[in-house]
């Protein structure tokens, strides 16, 4: 009804490798950065893909958005599977044309697959795994994971009289797969679009195995407005609640970023975490009560270990 | 029964998400548009394009295409001069 007003003469291209019409959320940030991936891995690309939501969105049968190669299997497959993918690639000698990505949730990547991931990295194998880490099982309904940060509300970790929210702290995988000696590790922001798609060059232009690990907010899941996504995915990182970090041969190296500022951390000015956590229904119960004010405090210490560790100022 | 276990590459173009709009939809003011492409790469839907024609100010401005849009607001909340503006349904 309304098309009839908006610029209806200019039809859209269809021009990116993932088209629309898939079924993410409105304001989804898993698929901006799917999107920014593909773009940037071009045609010559064969993807895997873990279960969870980058596949349940992109591929209801019978259809797919994808226009390069494509594959899914269970959680805990696509490592091994994009090693078969490129033992058949060396028996055809394509193996330095094409590149072989492995994409997989958090769920996917901190707690069901890391042991098939591991043996993928020991192995050497020319891949680049992309994670989207959401921070919790978003796909089946918020429960939660090992990505999972302190104190957030998932439906299997429910603030209550006794509980704040869920009372692990986020899995160190960056730390994992540096043990790995991997020649490329890296975390991204969605909210930092031209940031993902340097590492995502930089990392394919790399030989061996490759980690990058990129922050996307959930609408539904952290409860978020949709146009917040990238106010969000920004504060994460503005506050040091998420650092953005990136490791070439075991270094932290540091560099410029695309939009200014040190893209060592992408700390370009530090806000408070509450500027983080007060927009997300998932931290709501910490503005309620004084035993609020003391958590936020252990969350905010989080963070600033983090400036400290990473150096990210 | 024959089940197909591959896809046509990018068949779900024909799912028009766009039905899933309820509240709000973009209008971009072509005029104030600096053709920087930030809402090309913001946009989840991928639907944000430059239309290849340029403004009275010379600038090559870019367009959406509302048969996807599913109304996020991420393009308007992005823009750097404010060109989006996103509009209430039915108005």
């Amino acid at each position: 009804m309304s098309n009839t007003k908006n610029n209806i003469k200019y039809k859209a291209p269809l021009s990116h490798q993932l088209n629309p019409g898939h079924s993410a959320c409105a304001g989804c940030g898993m698929i901006i950065a799917a999107r920014l991936v593909m773009d940037t891995a071009g045609p010559n690309t064969i993807v895997t893909n873990a279960t969870g939501c980058s596949e349940v969105t992109t591929t209801q049968y019978p259809m797919t958005s994808f226009k390069m190669p494509w594959i899914h299997s269970l959680f805990e497959n696509p490592a091994p599977m994009a090693s078969g993918i490129l033992a058949a690639l060396k028996v055809k000698g394509l193996e330095d044309k094409v590149n072989v990505l492995v994409v997989g949730g958090d769920g996917a990547t901190f707690d069901i697959g890391i042991g098939l991931i591991s043996g993928m990295w020991e192995r050497g194998e020319n891949t680049l795994y992309i994670c989207y880490d959401n921070e919790a099982y978003q796909n089946t309904g918020y429960q939660s994971s090992s990505s999972t940060p302190f104190d957030a509300n998932t439906t299997t970790t429910p603030p209550g009289k006794k509980s704040s929210g869920s009372q692990q702290l986020k899995k160190d995988m960056i730390g994992i797969a540096l043990a790995h000696n991997l020649p490329y590790v890296a975390t991204a922001s969605v909210g930092n679009t031209l940031d993902v798609v340097a590492k995502v060059k930089k990392a394919l232009s790399i030989k061996g195995p490759k980690y990058l690990q990129i922050y996307c907010p959930c609408v539904p899941g952290w409860g978020i407005e949709p146009k917040d996504t990238m106010n969000v995915a920004r504060s994460a990182v503005q506050s040091g609640f998420y650092p953005i970090v990136e490791y070439i041969d075991g270094e932290l190296v540091s560099k410029k970023s695309a939009q200014g500022g040190s893209a060592l951390g992408g700390v370009t000015k530090k806000v408070s975490i509450e500027e983080f956590l007060k927009p997300q229904k998932r931290f709501k119960h910490l503005f309620k009560d004084e035993n609020g004010k003391l958590e936020i405090a252990k969350i905010q210490k989080i963070a600033d270990e983090n400036i400290e560790k990473y150096k990210l100022i | 029964m024959k089940i197909l276990l591959t896809a046509k590459p990018g068949t779900t173009s024909q799912v028009k998400t766009g039905n899933w709009r309820e509240l709000v939809y973009p209008v971009i003011d072509i005029e104030k548009c600096i053709g920087c492409g930030i809402c090309e790469r913001v946009c989840p839907e991928g639907i944000c394009f430059p239309t290849g024609e340029k403004n009275s100010s010379g600038k090559g401005f870019y367009a959406c295409d509302l048969n996807w849009c599913k109304g996020c607001g991420l393009c308007a909340s992005e823009c750097p001069v404010k060109a989006i503006e996103m509009k209430e349904e039915g108005k």
